[in-house]
């Protein structure tokens, strides 16, 4: 390969699917919803935004796809200004939103062929794409229903076909899994674990259910009050976790809690107990210790969530922090009044 | 995007609208056709055999030009701002912001979807008219370019409408308290020439007045003002109208937060 050849691959890779500088949003009413945020996203990565509602997350989301003006800030998508060409940027996005945007009285297949339309998709080119996304998020047979009369586990699917149509490199999808059941919220998520795998597609992903970003997300940003307070990855993020607390089913009958040394424990009922551990403590030394005492475990699971253990600590920290700040501005404020 | 890619965006959008108002054809192609048919009937045969020759022509044989031109003028207007608003109000209109469609296209559908609706009825309307009386054609092309640019002007102010409106009741205060007033003074039922000076210099006031006179002069060859100033003043009004349209849209009023 030649070497201006590589050069060009190399810059390529190097450039972000998402990169975010600066961007300030204040509504009409004066709310700042954003307050100068940077974030990047790599190409290929399957990343988290979190926070609290009302946190900025979907305005973040709502800028980056148009639907949100900004009020200071850049945004590049794969290394395009929006303010520059927002035309060729919104060609590398799909946008998967919270609420339906479809209109309910148009059939399923031609929302989707409509959609391909607005990319500039020929006719026979947008049919057979809108066959073979429909078929791969199980909605072929409905292809000729209104979509008021799909479910609300269809009605997300749809929108996933949708946004999926003009095979875009980034996908948002802002809590894409909200009201949906439990097996229908995996197969989605298989869905897009293929594309992110197999197509390269840049995932970006906002949810509630902690577990989800714990599982299918490498990189996280958490967002409080218009500020990232968090940006790292999502193992980076559990190692800060101080303690884990695991729920032991036991084989015997139990009485009273086991005593295991430099571990704290507590009964549960009498087939199960939970351990207390700290960060640095190892699981292989409460086995040891239960074995010596001669109680079998049968299985083993951690108590709740550890990743919203750590998103509640760090929104936290962070309104604690800001609470200070404002006091002391308020202080010195008087002050010098 | 490329030419290519334009003409499909702008196609995708104008068959949306036109399937839009085809499915629903019992709420926007029947009832003018019934309107109208009961204005020929009542005004048109029964009044109108009493009040003899207006302009030179029999009544009814005067005020098919006219009404032909309020279908066109109503239905223009009311498929984009019910179209345009309902897009908002569904959040539909999302799909189309979050794609590479400009807004030019995005304008250039919706006006000419709702230019299709005025074309149709008008044509229906004109098809029921020709039960009641014959209409011979003094200027086939004016009488088409008048109606063309009419219905683009106001599938245009239908798009302003649907901008600004923040409920449903908000996109039928214009057509109601402001769009048929002004119809049915722009000399649709009657010439201005029988008003006193003072009442006919007011109606020249009225926009309709020169497109619903254009309208007929092509068809009938009778026309109580200037043509050409009124064709002039139509395509200014077009341009205007269009520049207003882009920038509020290119702004985001009532789309973008």
């Amino acid at each position: 390969m030649p070497v201006s050849a590589l050069n060009c691959q190399k810059v390529f890779l190097m450039t972000k699917a998402l990169s975010i500088r600066g961007l300030k949003k204040v509504y009409g009413n004066g709310f700042v919803a954003l307050k100068g945020i940077d974030l990047d996203v790599e190409q290929g990565d399957f990343f988290a935004l979190l926070g609290p509602n009302g946190a900025g997350k979907s305005t973040t989301l709502g800028i980056v796809s148009s639907l949100v003006n900004k009020s200071e800030g850049s945004v590049s998508i794969f290394g395009v200004d929006i303010d520059k060409d927002f035309s060729k940027a919104k060609r590398f996005l799909g946008v998967v939103p919270q609420e339906f945007n479809f209109n309910q009285f148009e059939k399923v297949k031609d929302i989707v062929l409509s959609q391909a339309g607005y990319y500039g998709i020929p006719r026979a080119e947008a049919k057979a794409r809108t066959e073979t996304f429909l078929k791969e998020l199980g909605l072929w047979d409905k292809r000729d229903n209104a979509a008021r009369m799909l479910s609300g586990g269809m009605k997300r699917r749809l929108m996933i076909a949708r946004a999926l149509i003009h095979k875009p490199r980034l996908l948002i999808l802002d809590e894409p899994t909200a009201g949906v059941d439990i097996e229908l919220r995996r197969s989605m998520w298989e869905f897009i674990k293929k594309i992110n795998r197999e197509e390269g597609t840049t995932i970006i992903l906002t949810t509630h259910y902690l577990e989800e970003a714990e599982s299918l997300c490498r990189n996280i940003a958490i967002i409080d009050q218009g500020d990232i307070v968090k940006n790292t990855t999502i193992k980076a993020l559990l190692q800060q976790l101080n303690t884990e607390v695991f729920i032991m089913d036991t084989v015997e009958k139990l009485t009273q809690a086991p005593q295991v040394e430099g571990f704290e424990t507590q009964l549960l009922d009498e087939h199960s107990f939970e351990v207390v551990m700290q960060r640095g403590q190892h699981l292989n030394d409460v086995f040891v210790q239960l074995n010596t005492v001669g109680i079998g475990i049968s299985s083993m699971r951690t108590k709740s969530n550890r990743l919203e253990e750590l998103f509640v600590e760090l929104v936290e920290q962070d309104r604690n922090k800001q609470g200070a700040a404002n006091r002391e501005s308020d202080q010195k404020d008087k002050v010098s009044a | 995007m490329s030419v290519q890619e334009y003409w499909i965006a702008f196609t995708t959008i104008l068959q949306k609208e036109i399937s839009r108002f085809t499915r629903i054809w019992a709420q926007t192609l029947l009832p003018p056709a019934i309107t109208m048919t009961l204005y020929f009937v009542i005004f048109g045969n029964l009044i109108g055999s009493r009040i003899g020759e207006m302009g030179g022509f029999s009544y009814m044989q005067f005020i098919v030009p006219g009404l032909i031109m309020m279908s066109v003028i109503t239905n223009s207007y009311s498929n984009v701002v019910s179209s345009f608003y309902g897009a908002r109000f569904q959040k539909s209109i999302e799909e189309l912001l979050v794609s590479p469609t400009p807004n030019w296209i995005i304008l250039s559908g919706f006006v000419l979807g709702g230019v299709a609706r005025g074309l149709t009825v008008g044509f229906i309307v004109t098809v029921l008219s020709l039960f009641f009386t014959d209409l011979h054609l003094h200027n086939l092309w004016i009488t088409i370019l008048v109606v063309l640019m009419t219905s683009i002007l106001f599938a245009l102010g239908g798009f302003v409408n649907a901008m600004f409106a923040r409920s449903f009741d908000d996109i039928s205060i214009v057509p109601t308290f402001i769009l048929t007033p002004l119809t049915y003074l722009g000399g649709v039922f009657y010439s201005i020439s029988l008003l006193p000076d003072f009442w006919q210099g007011v109606s020249m006031l009225n926009p309709i007045l020169y497109m619903v006179n254009t309208f007929r002069y092509g068809i009938l060859g009778v026309s109580d003002i200037d043509v050409v100033y009124a064709l002039s003043a139509v395509a200014v009004f077009i341009v205007a109208m269009f520049t207003l349209c882009l920038t509020l849209l290119n702004k985001g009023k009532g789309i973008r937060s």
